[in-house]
């Protein structure tokens, strides 16, 4: 059994001028002792799909989904006390802004032993020295004066840190972190990605990464979800992604990375993710999309069960685009 | 810290020199003669009229009377009401814990139910109760006091007879004042009934008092709740599977609590301001009545030395909440 199980799950949100599905029809699956990526651009519901699964939406979201459970227990039908039970105990969360995401009026101790105090029977001393245990586990040195600590006391790389061990503070069997390491120094983020792997490794949790970097991919995924414009458009182990992508999207974001480029100017991808208003009818990629065709434009594209679940007409296989009409008629 | 609180208390005297020429100018600004009020309905020759002014001091330029007036209070004399010859301090002492009482309970009113109504607006922005709260609180503020007070006289006073008209305690209960705070006097006199019956006297002018500061302190609460309600940290807090109560009520409300605090500090002003109309209208006897009977009488002595007294208490509230600041946020504790 998978430690999550998502099945079709969409969400929408309730706008002045009308509804905006940011999370279209998303599948994927998580196992434990497993890294999976979600990568894509903003605005492709990453971070949407996953506050999905940890209730924290706004109230003008709708969420529904076929499935949406962890450990066999479904989310959705829960009631907000049973769930509050998963969240922060077996379901921790990281987020982006370490500086932000810590309440600046408590210490770190208190931010800290907060979680023990609600999901564990711990007494005053034991969740003093477990919070102690969790900031040495995290690398934060003199643990004992930290926890006396705000968090405007310490530096960005530090705050993530503290973040981590209040994630893990209850020995969760799932770990989700969003873009833990887009706010911090280029030094850091490799220090913050090696201790969540590290932390993973030694927990055996399943880790759900979100990215926007097809670096931060490579490195650390085993297996890639890509998604775009809420959709996930293709998902494959991380070795068989990188060596050979099946939707033209992955192809074009791998061909981004910097270490890739040959020439002299690095290639992009033309264009913006489609929005509320500019969605378009078919393939939901096709405006920005080198092999698109009339009938992408149209024609919503098929899911390719044998090629990496692409979302496209035209899946790429050994860089050719099957059943592509050739050049002529592409335009 | 030490040097923050030195730096304020340094600020203080301006603040406390300006009060004074503005108190002492605006009293003499009235028309009418205080040797004229005093001497009452018999006709005054105009030789002892004279000799009356002197003897006051009114025949000497008004700069001069400002410093004489200035160098007294630097020596701790406050000046001799013109009415009843005693000493002003004395008479402000004797009458201001009547005021504190009565300021204290409307403010403890106004948070205990201000604080509360706002938050749950806040959390349920755009509901019925969100604003029908933020209506009857706009309602509340703009209120005429001395109206407010009728109405409810005459409906609880009046019709249902439920609480006394006026004063502080009934007139069969009598002892001496231990601490000038009747809700603890009369407990300490161990008279039956004497509490309850300084409770029922206390509620009208609590509520009368507390309506204003009720509404400001409801609306402040809410705008500053929504404003962190959207942070990151309430959601971290969430994501930790914290109960709602504790999220909003510890996570989100310290974090909104800064401006809800800076108005609190601004309502006592207004509250020793609304003071004198509730005073008047319930005969409550503390110093807002006084200040009244006092304008009333030219008695300047009164009127500029009680002035001053009242801004002081103000300043060193707000002084009070310039330090609460830095214990309810560390970052501007750590800042200094």
């Amino acid at each position: 059994m998978a430690l999550l199980d998502i099945r079709n799950l969409t969400v929408e949100f309730k706008t002045a001028s009308g509804w905006f599905r940011a999370v279209d029809g998303v599948s994927f699956k998580v196992d434990a002792h497993e890294v999976l990526a979600i990568v894509g651009e903003s605005g492709s519901g990453k971070s949407v799909s996953m506050l999905a699964v940890m209730g924290l939406l706004p109230w003008t979201a709708t969420v529904t989904a076929d499935r949406l459970q962890f450990e066999g227990r479904e989310l959705l039908g829960m009631s907000k006390r049973e769930r509050r039970k998963i969240i922060g105990k077996d379901i921790a969360m990281i987020f982006q802004e370490p500086m932000s995401s810590l309440n600046p009026c408590f210490n770190v101790g208190y931010q800290l032993t907060e979680a023990l105090k609600t999901h564990l029977d711990m007494d005053k001393a034991e969740r003093r020295k477990r919070a102690i245990e969790l900031l040495s586990e995290v690398g934060i040195p003199a643990p004992e004066t930290r926890l006396n600590s705000f968090p405007h006391q310490l530096s960005g790389g530090m705050n993530q840190r503290v973040m981590i061990a209040m994630a893990i503070a209850c020995k969760p069997k799932l770990l989700i972190a969003d873009e833990p390491t887009t706010a911090l120094d280029v030094t850091i983020q490799a220090q913050i990605l090696d201790l969540l792997l590290k932390l993973q490794r030694e927990t055996g949790m399943g880790l759900v990464l979100i990215t926007h970097s097809m670096g931060v991919v490579a490195e650390t995924a085993e297996r890639v979800s890509v998604q775009y414009a809420g959709q996930k458009v293709e998902e494959q182990p991380v070795r068989g992604l990188f060596k050979e992508p099946h939707h033209p999207y992955t192809a074009a974001l791998i061909a981004a990375l910097p270490e890739r480029a040959h020439a002299n100017r690095l290639p992009s991808i033309p264009g913006v993710v489609p929005g509320q208003f500019d969605r378009p009818q078919g393939c939901l990629f096709s405006p920005r999309c080198g092999f698109a065709t009339s009938l992408c434009r149209v024609e919503v594209p098929p899911q390719q069960r044998e090629l990496g679940d692409a979302l496209c007409h035209y899946p790429l296989k050994n860089g050719v685009a099957l059943g592509h009409p050739g050049k002529g008629e592409a335009a | 810290m030490l040097r923050f609180l030195a730096s304020r208390l340094l600020l203080l005297v301006p603040t406390f020199i300006g009060i004074s020429i503005v108190a002492f100018g605006f009293i003499r600004l009235l028309p009418g003669d205080p040797v004229l009020l005093m001497s009452g309905e018999r006709s005054l020759p105009p030789e002892r009229h004279e000799e009356l002014l002197r003897q006051f001091g009114f025949d000497r330029p008004i700069w001069e009377q400002y410093f004489t007036y200035l160098w007294k209070l630097l020596q701790g004399d406050f000046g001799i009401s013109f009415k009843t010859k005693a000493p002003v301090l004395n008479e402000f002492l004797t009458l201001f814990p009547a005021t504190v009482e009565l300021a204290f309970c409307a403010m403890l009113f106004a948070v205990i139910f201000g604080i509360p109504a706002g938050v749950v607006a806040a959390v349920r922005r755009g509901s019925v109760y969100d604003q029908s709260v933020m209506g009857t609180a706009l309602v509340g503020y703009s209120m005429p006091i001395f109206w407010w007070g009728l109405l409810l006289i005459i409906f609880f006073s009046v019709t249902l007879q439920w609480t006394p008209v006026s004063g502080r305690i009934g007139l069969v209960y009598f002892f001496k004042p231990v601490t000038g705070f009747m809700l603890i006097d009369s407990l300490l006199s161990g008279q039956k009934g004497a509490f309850t019956s300084a409770v029922r006297h206390l509620i009208l002018p609590t509520v009368v008092l507390g309506t204003i500061p009720l509404g400001v302190i409801a609306r402040q609460t809410r705008s500053a709740m929504l404003e962190v309600l959207g942070d990151d940290y309430v959601r971290t807090a969430r994501a930790k599977g914290l109960a709602p109560f504790r999220v909003i009520g510890i996570h989100a409300l310290r974090n909104a609590m800064i401006p809800v605090i800076t108005t609190i500090g601004l309502q006592v002003g207004t509250l020793l301001a609304g003071a004198i109309l509730t005073e008047t209208i319930f005969s409550w006897p503390g110093v807002g009545k006084w200040m009244i009977d006092a304008i009333s009488r030219r008695d300047y002595p009164s009127v500029q030395s009680g002035l001053l007294l009242i801004a002081g208490v103000v300043m060193l509230v707000n002084l009070i909440v310039d330090l609460l600041y830095g214990l309810i946020d560390p970052r501007i504790r750590h800042g200094r």
